[in-house]
């Protein structure tokens, strides 16, 4: 059945630009799940910092552009809980044709792995100490339960470690971060506290942006706590297990 | 000693006093350098946080309450007019007098009529929001009437000559050593003084407030309340409290004053019981709040002799014709979404600059005020839209969908109703820099050839990108570090990787070359 289904990858504007290791690292693990993933170019950005600062108008554009790019997938899969929700809960909202149909079809990429393809053990083998952080849209907008920590359990060598205070925001929230910069680095560095205070030698989540916050605030303090998407510990198998996560300097390297 | 001050007991206390906020992230950014706020707001907000997490864990119809909740709400404010009228007959049918007030102006001068008509020059209150929402107090203050807050909490915000900072526990930015020293040094001011011993304990604290409230209660004839529901099929008024402070002053004057926001109409006592599930576990997390006081009219020989109640609109009809904002007028006023709010945590109730702070504020100033000021056009972006405060509304109150909905307003503009009429909104000043970029922005997004010599420029000339960004960017370097852009975007190396043949070629040279570098 996967190799029938037709499956689109929406990398996302920010993966896409800032984090390409996050991309390959869904087509690796896709491909390992034997599934052929199609990467329509037309594709471009959600949508969602325009539509989250007010500016409905510049919104528009980008979600027919979506809609158009994204015509014909059964399935469309994006490693950013926030996009994911973006296009499933407001891109409905938009008079474009086919915008409520492509919304349908998107899913964030746990939802795909556990709902579609019926798998929580990927083959992935991670032996480090990791610490779990459920972004705000991942969490309370898709409602993505435990299915990340499903996935990150039946990592081989992998120790999940709670992280205190894990459903509070991390502060980063688009323009927030600049508009509210006291507020949303306040909020970051307790963010950070908690993910240092786990002894975790990295954090993940589902969504580059929240780990840009993060990983941002974490860095500025010296921390050694690497931020990494869970789909670059999804992908990891023994060759590569060592070198993942922002600021490894593997970045914009090519395997 | 009552008769020490009968006047306005106001003594000037300059700086002390909060004034109205510039924006809302300057205000935010003072209140985040003061850390003993911060740490009075951080242990409170979580320790209730906490605490209704448990209380609402016990029911396991929650979800389906919460739905009524806003489904009740929501079918009164479609037939508003219709409850309203009808909760009018019931209570003139009771013996009480309704007055309908347009804006703040009309119900402060018709308070201030009734209470002159009494012949009092005093007024007890109960703990209310439109009567903070319409200032109230300093309307009564400017026609020699000294309304008397009763509220343990108000009462140390008015000695304290400050702002309430929270809808539920308006003294939350104030610990026990605060609130000892303001009672020691003001209280006399106000009536019965605080013993000279004081300490900053707890049960010491609260006698000290007994005694000083108990004087105010026998002596006064006229009362002030709010309501938290009122009940169109009988007329009757509801108020919901934890000291029975409150129904000292609905029982003991002769004359009590409710003014009461329209949209706090229930139609039936099966609607009402709703909310006095939903009501106390999402505000105090109890099962039940110790006292509830209801009243229907008057009644010969039992409470107070004449009874008024001031309806209040003040830009509620207008938030009503918004589709999508009039959801604010489901708002019971239980402040679970302040608590459990990262932002409020961390900027305090005074920097939303009204009175109602938090979330709910964020999205009922800027829609009852209007998005004119600088500080109500910073409201709606007061929030990461995290989502916590939808989470555990209620009424189910979608406070990051109207959030977005009045930023579209603050920067493009439309349509708003003011005073009954359609008015054309202008996009706020102040964006003209940020319109720019959200529409280079949007035009690269929607130009990928844009977008892929922009990600090509971008990872050529990475190593000279600098630490620290000038303008803008500062806000986020001062702080974070910035990621650094790889050498090649995903989209160049699906190209060259994938697309071997159409444009693999061509796009593949650079990206290697400056990689193996």
């Amino acid at each position: 059945m996967a190799e029938r289904m037709r499956v689109g990858l929406f990398i996302t504007c920010v993966n896409d630009t800032l984090y390409p290791d996050t991309g390959r690292a869904v087509v690796t693990l896709l491909e390992r799940l034997g599934v052929e993933v199609g990467f329509p170019e037309a594709q471009s950005c959600c949508g969602q910092p325009q539509f989250n600062t007010g500016y409905r108008s510049e919104t528009e554009p980008l979600v027919r552009r979506y809609a158009e790019a994204f015509a014909g997938y059964d399935h469309i899969v994006t490693p950013s809980g926030s996009c994911a929700a973006m296009v499933r809960d407001h891109h409905p909202g938009f008079a474009v044709p086919g915008a409520a149909d492509a919304a349908r079809r998107t899913l964030e990429l746990t939802e795909f792995l556990v709902d579609v393809l019926g798998v929580t053990d990927v083959g992935a083998y991670y032996p480090h100490t990791v610490t779990y952080h459920p972004t705000c849209h991942g969490l309370r907008a898709l409602g993505l339960g435990d299915r990340p920590r499903r996935l990150l359990e039946r990592v081989r060598g992998l120790e999940l470690v709670e992280l205190p205070g894990a459903e509070e925001c991390c502060g980063f929230g688009g323009t927030f971060a600049v508009k509210n910069a006291a507020v949303s680095t306040s909020m970051g560095r307790d963010k950070a506290r908690a993910v240092v205070s786990t002894g975790a030698s990295a954090v993940c989540t589902v969504d580059n942006s929240c780990l840009m916050h993060i990983g941002g605030v974490l860095r500025r303090a010296g921390s050694p706590v690497r931020p990494v998407h869970l789909a670059e510990i999804l992908a990891s198998t023994g060759e590569s297990a060592g070198a993942t996560g922002h600021g490894t300097g593997t970045r914009g390297a090519i395997r | 000693m009552s008769g020490t001050f009968l006047g306005m007991p106001r003594r000037a206390v300059p700086g002390n006093r909060p004034g109205a906020p510039r924006d809302f992230p300057t205000a935010a950014e003072a209140a985040g350098r003061n850390t003993t706020l911060l740490e009075n707001l951080r242990h409170a907000t979580h320790t209730i946080r906490d605490k209704r997490a448990r209380a609402v864990a016990e029911l396991s119809d929650w979800p389906e309450l919460r739905a009524a909740g806003a489904a009740i709400k929501d079918e009164v404010l479609l037939r508003l007019d219709d409850h309203l009228e009808r909760l009018e007959e019931a209570v003139t049918a009771a013996g009480g007098t309704v007055h309908w007030a347009a804006d703040a102006d009309e119900a402060n001068r018709i308070v201030t009529e009734l209470v002159h008509a009494t012949g009092e020059t005093e007024a007890i209150k109960v703990k209310s929001m439109a009567t903070q929402e319409i200032g109230l107090n300093e309307a009564l203050a400017g026609a020699g009437i000294t309304a008397y807050e009763t509220d343990l909490a108000e009462l140390i915000v008015q000695l304290g000559d400050d702002l309430p900072s929270h809808i539920l526990v308006p003294a939350i930015h104030r610990n026990r050593a605060e609130i000892r020293d303001i009672f020691r040094e003001r209280m006399g001011e106000w009536g019965r003084a605080a013993p000279g011993d004081l300490t900053d304990r707890p049960a010491e604290l609260a006698e000290a407030a007994r005694l000083h409230l108990r004087e105010k209660f026998l002596r006064a004839r006229v009362g002030i309340s709010g309501a938290n529901f009122m009940v169109a099929e009988t007329g009757t008024m509801v108020v919901v409290e934890s000291e029975g402070n409150g129904r000292m002053c609905l029982t003991l004057p002769e004359t009590l004053i409710s003014v009461v926001g329209i949209e706090k109409v229930v139609p039936t006592w099966r609607d009402l019981e709703v909310f006095l599930q939903l009501l106390p576990r999402s505000s105090t997390a109890e099962r039940m709040n110790p006292y509830t006081t209801m009243w229907t009219g008057t009644t010969e020989g039992d409470g107070p002799r004449e009874f008024h109640l001031v309806l209040l609109d003040n830009g509620r009809t207008d938030v009503l014709a918004d589709t999508v904002g009039r959801q604010a007028l489901r708002c019971i006023r239980c402040s679970a979404c302040l608590n459990v709010c990262p932002v409020y945590e961390r900027a305090g109730g005074h920097a939303y600059g009204s009175a109602y702070p938090g979330p709910i504020g964020a999205i009922l100033t800027p829609q009852l005020r209007g998005v004119g000021s600088e500080l109500d056009a910073s409201l709606p972006y007061a929030s990461s839209l995290c989502g916590a405060c939808y989470e555990v509304c209620p009424v189910a109150i979608d406070i990051p969908r109207v959030l977005v909905h009045l930023r579209e307003r603050v920067v493009e503009g439309g349509e708003v109703t003011v005073r009954g009429s359609r008015v054309r909104l202008r996009p706020a000043r102040g964006h003209a820099a940020e319109r720019a970029v959200m529409r280079a922005a949007r035009w690269a997004l929607d130009h990928p050839g844009v977008v892929r010599a922009g990600q090509r420029a971008a990872g050529r000339t990475r190593r000279l990108h600098p630490r620290r960004l000038p303008g803008p960017g500062a806000a986020w370097t001062a702080s974070r570090d910035l990621p650094e852009v790889p050498a090649e975007s995903f989209r160049r190396w699906w190209r060259r990787t994938r697309e071997a043949g159409a444009g693999g070629g061509t796009a593949s040279g650079d990206g290697q070359r400056e990689d193996r570098s």
